[in-house]
């Protein structure tokens, strides 16, 4: 493995070929904002919120850093007037849907986002994707999955993986920016499986 | 459809899990919809989970987990056939069927069906029916052609 060196925030970052932007920045202990991103996961490229500049060649543009590999003498801004203009307005897409989330709050806060600027449209979940991914490809049980399209995609638990798998798991309960995964699963458990878990609370 | 016929369209595509999109589509044509006894044999031959199922099943509209009517009529209300009055064929389309649009009568007769653009425009408003057009129809022809389907 060749190493790289590019530049991110004007400090020099070396890089091992096929990390990728995000990732070299974090090894450098620059922060840059995620919703979506998860160490053990591939990357799903779905929130956007690490978008960075990045300059090559004399040209400026904008990639999706956890997505975009290193390049030689690559040029990253993480932060710049255009990076954060289209956070914040993507924080208020975001904050549309789930304008409670402590997570987005905290980013709203730093990126000068309103969460009133767009007519809310509760859905609460973001789609980041974490919780369908996680237990799809670390806990292997795809307990849990994304049904329906645009404006109608939701996650959805299978009932009958979920009843048996889900009570002694729960690892994608931290990970859900919102809660919506919690309430998600409330509700498939009240619908299809009420007995099987109020027996522990019973002791 | 019977399990063996599932196996057999299963068996055609030698069971390989990168087919299931082209396996469900060929279950959909036959059978019209997409019972879950289908899905549940589709899941165990290929061994896909049921979460990836229903994300597809879900996501295209060419893929029905209800059962669907014996013809299917579909309103194109896309700007140039709304403008040139598809609502109105959709009222009474949905006056003879006695059903909204997305929804299938109980003698399972007619799906009805908004759609886009039908890429006709010239011919709007434009009614389709199990894949024949009429073009630059009226609520009264609308009712007779409905009235020719059994």
């Amino acid at each position: 493995m060749s190493e790289v060196i590019l530049q991110i925030d004007g400090k020099e970052v070396s890089a091992t070929e096929g990390m990728t932007v995000l990732q070299a920045a974090r090894s450098a202990g620059i922060f840059i904002p995620t919703l979506c991103y998860h160490e053990k996961l591939e990357p799903f490229a779905g929130c956007r919120l690490c978008i960075v500049e990045a300059e090559a060649s004399g040209e400026s543009r904008l990639i999706v850093s956890c997505v975009s590999a290193v390049e030689k003498d690559l040029v990253i801004k993480t932060r710049s007037e255009r990076v954060d203009r289209i956070r914040k307005t993507l924080l208020e897409l975001l904050l549309a849907h789930a304008p409670d989330s402590p997570k987005l709050q905290d980013l709203a806060v730093e990126y000068g986002a309103d969460k009133n600027r767009f007519e809310k449209d509760a859905s609460f979940c973001v789609h980041c994707g974490l919780c369908v991914r996680y237990c799809a490809e670390v806990v292997k049980k795809n307990a849990v999955g994304f049904v329906g399209r645009g404006t109608k995609k939701e996650i959805c638990f299978v009932p009958e993986i979920a009843s048996v798998e889900c009570n002694d798991c729960k690892e994608c309960f931290p990970l859900c920016p919102t809660s919506y995964l919690q309430a998600a699963f409330v509700l498939t458990e009240a619908l299809a499986f009420p007995n099987t878990s109020s027996e522990p609370d019973s002791e | 459809m019977d399990i063996e016929r599932i196996d057999q369209i299963i068996d055609s595509h030698r069971g390989e899990a990168s087919s299931l999109i082209q396996i469900l589509l060929e279950i959909q044509r036959e059978n019209g919809w997409l019972p879950r006894e289908a899905l549940d044999r589709v899941r165990e031959r290929l061994q896909v989970p049921v979460s990836r199922i229903q994300h597809i099943v879900t996501f295209y509209k060419a893929f029905s987990l209800v059962p669907r009517g014996r013809h299917q009529v579909h309103i194109c209300v896309g700007t140039a056939c709304h403008v040139r009055g598809a609502t109105r064929i959709l009222d009474k389309v949905e006056e003879i069927t006695g059903i909204k649009a997305g929804e299938t009568d109980l003698d399972l007769k007619f799906s009805v069906e908004t759609v886009g653009c039908v890429g006709c425009c010239a011919l709007g408003p434009v009614l389709e029916v199990d894949g024949k057009t009429h073009g630059k129809i009226t609520p009264t022809e609308t009712a007779a052609v409905l009235k020719s389907y059994e």
